[in-house]
Parts: structure tokens; C-alpha cells; sequence
């Protein structure tokens, strides 16, 4: 009888404890991430960035006058950083590091006629906010490539919209974005699945909470393609992964 | 009840007609050497159907009054020869207006359509896609590259799709979104449209002309008041139809030269 008890005790705390373990199992491993950090440079000179003259729309034209926008298809930092590269982990991320989405939006702003930032990274399923800040209306186009899983979509917004509140369906790096009334205005969206960053204007780049691990980490820049190279990642520490693009 | 019927229609066709007379609303001062015979032409055309609408406004009113006390019982006389000789009379009444407008309109569209630009003429290409105009300049060698559609892109502005790497002709080309023209110097204006159906319509320039995709349309025309002007579609297009327009400076040679060199900077 006594044996009974003491089996029937057992069972209930390793229940409890299994229990224990397994809804406190993310919690764990979110406070054991590592971080993933480096920076982007340019080997070379950057493709020439030419002058957008935004004259057929003056509202726009108004707001850049005697500080013409460029494009934006490579943009290098005074240090030699490259900005608008995507970093995110491609390969050997665990299942639940996957499929997790971070609760706060992220936006892509319209703003003096061009897209702010120029390149946004966005986790499957995440909030993505667009918003507008100018005084005419804009058309906003993302182009995703056929049979990815995500669907393009072109919406209108007059001056005071508020925001589009959307989501991304599939991992695409990178859907290019348009709009159809400002031929000039091009940005990208690149969804992943994942922790991700994008390098600033330094170049440098900062992936917070990665779980420890070995993966392969991708950088994506749109006009020199993607870049891969190795990182394991132990548990509360930080690892380096630098990246350099050959100007073509 | 049939009189003041009458009389209304007679009040309504003279109020219609004051405002043309009166030049109420009129078109811009024309800026071009061909824009004198287009305005005679409108006010030929304005005149001639002005005096019909008249005419046959007064005319209806006319015969309302006299029959409108008729007695029960009278008869009314038909037109000699009946409907069939009226529509006869009609067609040919208007056939011979037309075909005045026609005659004396003829030199107005020759001017423009049959009479080819002289030697001297600037050559500017346009090219009309959703929804902007863009303007290429040919540069010190007079010559325009070709155009490679598959290297067109929007993101790094290469607008007509230009590979300036390895055609000689296409180094040199200068592409503008604004379109600047010396003030009396004739321009030879190359017509390109990328994607749709558009149209360039300058009101001061008294021109206006449809792009059509896969034909090569060109115009010519010398602007004679320096200015800015505003360039439309006026050919609907799609969503953003409303927004696509362009605008064309007119400038002094001295002008035109330093525009001309800050443009060749900025590509």
C-alpha cells in the first residue's frame, strides 16, 4: 500500500516537473540566445546612383528641393558599410526558433516620395504596417514571384490614409515593391522565417535572441545577390559574422 | 403654354450662345507658329455650328408660336417630298458644312501631319508609360542608342532601358522627366510609348497626339514664348491617369545650354 503511495507520488512530480519544463521550455531558451553581430562592406566603387527628378508630382518635387533623392540600389556608408543588406539565419534553426513571430509591427513608411526605410525584413505572419505621411496619393505594388505562396496586391492611399495592416503568407527574399503612380519609388520587403536584421548606415548588423545552434546565415543585398558563411551560436554570447560584397 | 415654351427655348439657345460670343471661356494664348491656324480653325468651326444651333433653335421656336393656336380640325402641310426628301436635304446640308470644314481645315493639318520637319529640327524622344513622360536628348553626337526593353528599370532609373556600357550611340543620351526646349528653334518630337495607349497634349502648343504602342508617331513643332507649360495625358490610361503629365520649359539658347549641361551632370 505504502509502495503505492510513493509510485503514485513519483508519477505526479515528474508530471509536474515535465510540465514545468515544457511551458517554461521557450522562456528558457529565449533567455539563453545568443547574438549574431557584424558588419557589411563594399570591396570596390558602388554602382553609380543616379538623381530622381520627382518634377511630375511638385508636392513631392517640393520636399527634396536642392537635395535631390537618389536611388537607392547600393548604398555605402562612409566607412565603406554597406546599408539594406538582409541578414537572417537560412538554414538549421529549430522548428519552434521558426516559427515564432515577434509581436511588434514592423513599417514601411511613404514618406517625401520614396519608401523609409528602402529595404524592411519581416518574419512570416508578422504585422506589416504601410503607412503615409505625404500630401498626394500613392499606390503602393508588391511584386512577389509566382508559386512562393505570397500574393500581390496594389492598394491605394490618399493623403491621411491610415496605415495597410497586412501580413506575409511565405518565406520570399526579396519581394520587390512599387508604386503605381510614382515610377521612381522602389523598395524591397524581404520575408523570412526567423530572427533577421538589416545593416544600418555603417553597414553593421545586430541579430538579437538566436537560439545556440549551428546555421548557415544569408546576407541578401538587391544588387549583388546573397552571401552565405557558417555561425554557431552559444548560448548568451556573442559571434561575429562578417560579410564582404564585390562591387561588379 | 406652347408660347412661353417657345420663348424659353429662344431665352435658352441666346444665353448658350453669349458666352462663346463673348470669348468666355478661351483656350491659353498659343505659343507655337502653327497654333494661329488651329484657333481659326476652332473659331471657323465654332462660327459655322454656333449659327446652325441658332438657326435651328429659333427655326423650332418659330413654328411652335404659329401652331401653337391652331384650330381642331386643320390640316398640316407636309415638306414637298416628305420625310425621305427632309433627310435627303438634311444630309446633304450638313455633308457640305463638314466637308467646308474639312476644305479649309486641310492647311492647318497639313502643316503638321504631311509637311516633314526641317533639317535643322532638334530631335527629342518621349517615351509615355504608366504613369509618367520621359524625354531623351541624343547629345553631342545627334545620335539616339537603342533601346533594350528587358534592361528597362525603374529602380535605377534606367527609363528606356539603355545599355550605356556597350552602345556606343546610347553613352552620350541624356533622359530628363521634364522637357526643355529653345525658345524658336524647331523640335522634332519622337513618339514612344511603353506600355499603353497615351496621349501628349500641350494646350498653349495647340497639340495634341495619341502614343500607340509599336507605332513610331512623331511631331513637330517651334514654341515662340519661353515658359513653363504644362505636358498631360489625355488619353485615359489606367488608375493613374489622373497624375501623369510632364511639364515643357521653354527657354533662351543660353538657358537651354546650362539645363542641357546640369541634366548631362546628373545622369
Amino acid at each position: 500500500m505504502k509502495s503505492c503511495y510513493q509510485s503514485a507520488g513519483t508519477l505526479v512530480v515528474l508530471l509536474l516537473v515535465g510540465l514545468a519544463l515544457l511551458y517554461s521550455g521557450p522562456a528558457v531558451g529565449a533567455a539563453a540566445g545568443g547574438k549574431i553581430t557584424g558588419t557589411i562592406k563594399l570591396d570596390g566603387t558602388p554602382a553609380h546612383q543616379r538623381p530622381i527628378d520627382m518634377s511630375k508630382d511638385p508636392v513631392c518635387a517640393q520636399q527634396h528641393t536642392g537635395n535631390p533623392v537618389k536611388t537607392e540600389t547600393v548604398v555605402v556608408g562612409a566607412n565603406g558599410g554597406l546599408e539594406y543588406v538582409v541578414v537572417y539565419i537560412s538554414e538549421g534553426l529549430p522548428e519552434g526558433a521558426a516559427n515564432a513571430v515577434p509581436a511588434q509591427p514592423v513599417t514601411f513608411a511613404q514618406k517625401g516620395c520614396v519608401y523609409q526605410p528602402h529595404v524592411i525584413a519581416i518574419d512570416v505572419g508578422q504585422k506589416l504596417l504601410v503607412t503615409t505621411a505625404d500630401p498626394t496619393t500613392h499606390n503602393i505594388h508588391p511584386l512577389p514571384a509566382a508559386g512562393t505562396g505570397n500574393i500581390g496586391w496594389n492598394k491605394s492611399q490618399s493623403p491621411g490614409s491610415p496605415p495597410i495592416d497586412t501580413t506575409w503568407k511565405a518565406q520570399e527574399v526579396a519581394i520587390p515593391v512599387k508604386c503605381n503612380i510614382h515610377p521612381w519609388m522602389h523598395g524591397y520587403m524581404a520575408v523570412v522565417k526567423g530572427p533577421y536584421a538589416v545593416s544600418d548606415d555603417k553597414g553593421s548588423y545586430t541579430i538579437e535572441n538566436a537560439p545556440p545552434g549551428s546555421y548557415t546565415l544569408t546576407a541578401w543585398q538587391e544588387t549583388y545577390g546573397t552571401q552565405t558563411q557558417k555561425v554557431t551560436v552559444a548560448s548568451g554570447k556573442s559571434v561575429t559574422a562578417d560579410f564582404t560584397f564585390k562591387a561588379k | 403654354m406652347a408660347k412661353i415654351f417657345a420663348i424659353t427655348l429662344i431665352i435658352i439657345a441666346i444665353a448658350s450662345a453669349v458666352p462663346i460670343i463673348l470669348h468666355t471661356w478661351y483656350p491659353p494664348p498659343d505659343i507655337s507658329t502653327h497654333g494661329a491656324l488651329i484657333d481659326e480653325q476652332m473659331a471657323d468651326t465654332m462660327i459655322e455650328a454656333g449659327v446652325s444651333f441658332l438657326a435651328a433653335q429659333i427655326i423650332l421656336a418659330v413654328f411652335i408660336w404659329w401652331f401653337s393656336t391652331s384650330k381642331p380640325g386643320q390640316k398640316i402641310k407636309n415638306f414637298p417630298g416628305g420625310a425621305r426628301g427632309l433627310v435627303a436635304a438634311a444630309i446633304v446640308l450638313v455633308g457640305l458644312e463638314v466637308l467646308a470644314l474639312g476644305v479649309f481645315g486641310q492647311k492647318a493639318w497639313a502643316n503638321i501631319y504631311f509637311t516633314p520637319p526641317g533639317a535643322n529640327a532638334m530631335p527629342i524622344q518621349v517615351q509615355a508609360g504608366q504613369f509618367a513622360f520621359y524625354f531623351r536628348y541624343p547629345g553631342p553626337d545627334g545620335k539616339f542608342g537603342p533601346i533594350h526593353p528587358e534592361l528597362i528599370n525603374e529602380a535605377t532609373q534606367n527609363i528606356f532601358g539603355l545599355d550605356q556600357d556597350h552602345d556606343q550611340d546610347s553613352k552620350d543620351d541624356i533622359v530628363t522627366a521634364q522637357m526643355a526646349v529653345p525658345v524658336n528653334r524647331e523640335i522634332h518630337l519622337l513618339m514612344h510609348a511603353k506600355d499603353v495607349g497615351h496621349s501628349f497634349y500641350v494646350r498653349e502648343l495647340r497639340i495634341q497626339q495619341d502614343f500607340v504602342p509599336g507605332l513610331d508617331l512623331s511631331l513637330h513643332f517651334t514654341a515662340t514664348k519661353p515658359g513653363k507649360y504644362e505636358i498631360v495625358c489625355t488619353q485615359l490610361c489606367g488608375l493613374g491617369h489622373y497624375n501623369m503629365k510632364a511639364y515643357l520649359l521653354v527657354m533662351s539658347q543660353e538657358d537651354f545650354d546650362n539645363w542641357m549641361k546640369q541634366q548631362a551632370a546628373a545622369q
